[in-house]
């Protein structure tokens, strides 16, 4: 057999992107089909039912569960204020009464004479959806959201922490095996999407979060500078929402590793456009991978640019790959060849491999799951 | 509900079985052979119930052909349906499947009292087979409008409801369900999907849970209740009832469950539920103590069954890639070291083990790669199974009988009901104990995480086919128990362990197999050894342990017992228990290197095998 099939992240000079943007419950779609919209501009809009607070009247003036409708001040559906007095007890002879009040502002939504528990409903929470990548609106989905087109470059990360953003490529690095350190942030960096070379320092991320930049991408990173950034150690990876004012996109993975030079050519070659970066990664049920999308120039499509095609997913020889395991991790080169059968590995398995012609001129032999496709 | 077919033959002699996991469907054929059932042919096929199929039938369609294809056996008429009843050569007579295709059953449960009504709950829900996502009690230590935040956060299949013993007070549990109906959790299958609320609580709380839930946008179900008094717990209704409520609303909205449900010969399961009905099957039959692992990627299973009680543990984050870097940010890499023979660079095990994580599917090339990812295995395992006793305490599993008294004791923990020493059978299944390149690192894997003492038996699921057995013993237990007996199970062979700690090099016990006649020996304490004793063979071991130390009898009481051989042998482990490892560096090192030479683990590899060790690509 001289195919295989094996996973692999894509990085492409030039593709036909579709962005589905939608809210997690129905609302109201802003745009048009047909639209043009920046990345900031807000293609849906939604509520969602505000916070819920409960509070046990019956036990604050200890009466019975059964009469708290009638020691309600307020009826269901009733607006409350923080503090506003709700409820009041009949008191010993009509003095000594105890009041209960409101502990957020909302509407009284339920009271039950079950347990005398009441719920206020805090108002209504407004959630938007940007469009993120700018292009054009291609279709909307009633009451969820939007489809957005355009022609992009697309660089699939292998892991990131942050959500989305987007601003101007800047090259802090001059070579993808370079390392990115602090004194390659600059305050011209501000709201810029910072493209490094080799493993980023923990020191370089937090001098770019202080000047303000959108994101940092770059080859690698090391697992203990991670840990510095984010405060804890990760367990899994499901990272998107963290609150740290900025994205981070690993394009290779830990340790010192470079960016694969084709990536690093390919956004050095768009320094100065706009890209839109989300860091989000879910490596379980469903596979998310952090993205860089840099929209085509103004008139140009995607048959436009130069741009390689391989088969997806299909290994053969010359394909070029990437060894995502030790003892060759990180290293880049082509398929030499696909052996039929199984061979024994030194952890003494017996598996099925590849030998992989590299770009140093070795060649060597490793598991085939132990390697990923660069797709183009 | 059911899709089980009234009719099942009363000579079955073909059986067809399929496990539709998330990435594989696994297929399964049994035939009667020489008057016993024996698994003949397997095939598996890419689950499908992601676009572009979505339709999960087309996967185990898939996996049945390439049975067809390998067996000869015709199993699809030319419509693409199963034929049925089995002919010579064609066909097959029953026809059943599990299923964990798209996260597998995603629970929560809530009760009044954490260590009680709350704590059945949550055994009702894990004996079915769910992932439970969270437990809501009034006692949980979080205020009611976090708890509300929480209930809002998560997207489960379905509601378990337990609280209150029948004819008790309805007030604290109906506070309970008003949290959860105005927190509207939002189901994974969309806002169509009516979510299934399952009460199991006090009878008298019934019409209160009507009220709360009758508002729209939930399905209430109503079944006994699992805690009718403070001394009995009864699981078996509130397991039933998410078994249908599985079936009828979980399963019916995955991408092709309809048709799949309609061609099975007994309901579909999900894949946990099934292993653990398979395991206390073989218990109850073989009248022993067992316990079950599944070590998967992102999770761990635990299944135990002690004097009939049956007990399963999901542990969540604790797995071999996605959930690597959690086990050992859990566990820390001094303690994973433990059983690392020889000099490895911290640094860079960190980013080898996130580098894993984040690409997953990889394994290990080098010799040195694969036992740092054993010794990842051992806290993982060891880990799942500590959560896993900390669980399975006093008043678990169905009908059981105790005291007032007792349920006072078990609000302050409660006893654990797994016992190392009644343990008679270990099985592990899940890519690092199943693929380990050598039996020996799987045996000694299962001993140095869960630690038996006194005599267990070691076995591995040869190719997890227990899902499969699982709910084949539900329409024919003799076909499931012979199976699992001649094909599923891989003995490994017998680990010997006595119950004590000594001093370095002094006796711990003394052996002989058959009077002598296939070895004897005495080992010192902290010493190791693997005597061989084939497959299919078995020998009567007599042991006399030294003063301190106990197998079975007693301290110091001599044991006589006819023990199993397998593809490992009999391992005779006198490093003590609770096993203590030397805490210096270099000492804990060549204690593991004992271990090694002496049973094995890391021949040399062959001298054409692709890169030994790690280095240079020179």
């Amino acid at each position: 057999m001289a195919k295989a099939y094996t996973p692999g992240l894509k990085v492409t000079a030039s593709t036909h992107h579709e962005a589905h943007r939608v809210l997690p419950i129905p609302g109201e779609v802003k745009v048009a089909e047909g639209d043009t919209v920046e990345a900031d501009t807000v293609v849906a809009e939604t509520f969602m039912d505000g916070d819920i607070t409960p509070l046990n009247v019956a036990n604050l003036l200890s009466a019975q569960p059964g009469d708290v409708p009638e020691l309600m001040l307020k009826k269901e559906g009733d607006a409350v204020e923080k503090d506003e007095p709700i409820a009041r007890s009949k008191g010993v002879f009509g003095m000594f009464k105890a009041e209960c009040r409101a502990p957020a502002s909302g509407t009284l939504e339920t009271v039950s004479s079950t347990t005398g528990q009441i719920m206020i409903r805090g108002a209504s929470i407004p959630v938007q959806v940007k469009a993120y990548l700018p292009g054009r609106v291609l279709e909307v989905l009633p009451a969820e959201g939007v489809i957005i087109e355009n022609e992009v470059a697309l660089i699939q990360g292998i892991f990131g922490i942050g959500g989305e953003t987007s601003g101007t490529i800047m090259m802090a690095c001059s070579a993808h095996d370079e390392e990115l350190d602090a004194p390659a942030i600059t305050p011209e960096m501000s709201g810029a999407v910072v493209i490094g070379g080799a493993r980023m320092t923990a020191a370089a991320i937090e001098k770019a979060r202080e000047v303000g930049v959108a994101a940092v991408v770059s080859g690698g990173i090391d697992d203990s500078d991670l840990r510095e950034i984010l405060g804890y150690d990760l367990g899994v990876a499901i990272t998107g929402t963290e609150k740290l004012g900025i994205t981070v996109v690993v394009t290779e993975g830990f340790g010192e590793i470079g960016m694969a030079k084709r990536t690093f050519e390919l956004l050095q070659a768009r320094s100065g456009r706009m890209a839109s970066v989300n860091g989000a990664t879910q490596i379980r049920a469903g596979v998310m991978r952090p993205e860089i999308l840099i929209p085509l120039e103004a008139g140009k499509t995607a048959d436009s640019e130069e741009t390689n095609h391989t088969e997806s997913g299909v290994l053969e020889l010359g394909t070029p790959i990437r060894v995502i395991r030790d003892p060759y991790f990180g290293l880049i080169g082509t398929v030499a060849a696909l052996p039929e059968s199984p061979q024994v590995l030194g952890s003494g398995s017996k598996s099925r491999v590849l030998d992989v012609a590299l770009e140093s001129g070795d060649t060597v032999t490793v598991p085939r799951a132990n390697v990923e496709l660069i797709e183009t | 509900m059911s899709s089980a077919s009234p009719d099942i033959p009363a000579s079955v002699k073909v059986i067809l079985a399929t496990d539709c996991g998330s990435t594989t469907t696994k297929a399964i054929m049994i035939e009667q052979v020489d008057g016993v059932f024996r698994q003949t042919w397997r095939g598996e096929a890419p689950t499908t119930v992601e676009e572009p199929f979505a339709n999960v039938t087309v996967g185990v369609l898939n996996a049945l052909t390439e049975i067809q294809e390998v067996s000869g056996r015709r199993l699809l008429d030319d419509d693409g349906q199963i034929i049925r009843p089995a002919t010579a050569d064609a066909g097959c007579d029953i026809y059943i499947s599990t299923s964990s295709a798209g996260g597998g059953l995603q629970m929560m449960v809530a009760g009044v009292v954490r260590e009680m009504t709350a704590a059945s709950a949550k055994r009702a829900a894990l004996g079915a087979g769910a992932i439970v996502m969270d437990t809501i009690a009034s006692n949980d230590k979080r205020r009611p409008h976090e708890q509300i935040q929480r209930i809002r956060e998560l997207r489960p299949d379905m509601v378990l409801i337990s609280g209150g013993t029948d004819g008790g007070d309805t007030k604290k549990v109906t506070e309970i369900a008003e949290l959860i109906a105005p927190a509207k959790p939002r189901p994974r299958f969309g806002k169509s999907y009516e979510l299934p609320i399952i009460f199991a609580g006090n009878v008298k709380a019934q019409s209160e849970m009507k009220r709360v839930f009758g508002d729209g946008g939930f399905d209430l179900k109503i079944t006994d209740n699992l805690r009718p008094s403070l001394e009995q717990e009864n699981l078996g209704p509130a397991r039933d009832m998410i078994h249908d409520v599985f079936l009828e609303h979980v399963m019916a909205h995955a991408p092709g469950y309809d048709k799949l449900m309609s061609i099975t010969d007994a309901p579909i399961m999900p894949t946990p539920g099934a292993v653990g009905d398979i395991l206390q099957t073989i218990a109850k039959g073989r009248g022993i103590n067992a316990v079950g692992v599944d070590i998967g990627g992102a999770t761990t299973d635990v299944f135990s069954v002690f004097d009939g009680t049956f007990n399963r543990t999901v542990s969540a984050n604790l797995g071999m890639s996605y959930s690597i870097s959690n086990v050992c940010a859990e566990a820390t890499l001094p303690t994973i070291l433990r059983w690392v023979h020889i000099d490895m660079d911290e640094r860079e095990l960190r980013n080898r083990v996130k580098n894993k994580m984040i690409r997953p599917t990889t394994i290990p090339q080098t010799l040195e790669a694969l036992v740092f990812e054993q010794a990842v295995a051992r806290e993982a395992l060891r880990l799942a199974y500590k959560q896993h006793k900390e669980f399975a305490t006093t008043l678990k599993g169905v009908q059981q009988q105790r005291t007032v008294g007792d349920t006072f004791s078990q609000q302050s923990g409660g006893e654990t009901i797994v016992d190392s020493m009644k343990l008679d059978l270990l099985v592990a299944s899940g890519g690092v104990l199943s693929h380990a390149p050598r039996m020996h690192q799987t045996a000694m894997l299962l001993i140095d995480a869960f630690e038996p003492e006194g005599i267990t038996e070691l076995a591995k699921d040869s190719i997890f086919m227990m899902p499969h057995l699982g709910v084949l013993a539900s329409v024919h237990e003799t076909a499931a128990m012979e199976v699992f007996e001649r094909d599923c199970l891989v003995f490994l062979g017998t680990c010997v362990a006595p119950k004590g700690l000594g001093k370095p090099g002094k006796t711990c016990f003394s052996w002989s197999l058959d009077g002598g006649a296939r070895g004897s020996g005495e080992l010192q304490f902290g010493d190791i050894e693997l005597v061989e004793l084939g497959p299919d063979e078995t020998a009567e071991i007599e042991i006399k342990p030294a003063r301190g130390f106990d197998v079975g009898a007693g301290n110091g009481k001599v044991v006589k017992q006819t023990i199993r051989g397998g593809t490992v042998g009999v391992i005779l482990d006198a490093r003590g228990r609770a096993l203590a490892l030397p805490e210096e560096r270099s000492a804990c090192q060549a204690a593991m290197s004992r271990v090694i030479d002496q049973i094995g683990l890391y021949p040399e590899p062959a001298a054409e095998a692709v890169a030994q060790t790690s280095g240079s690509t020179r």
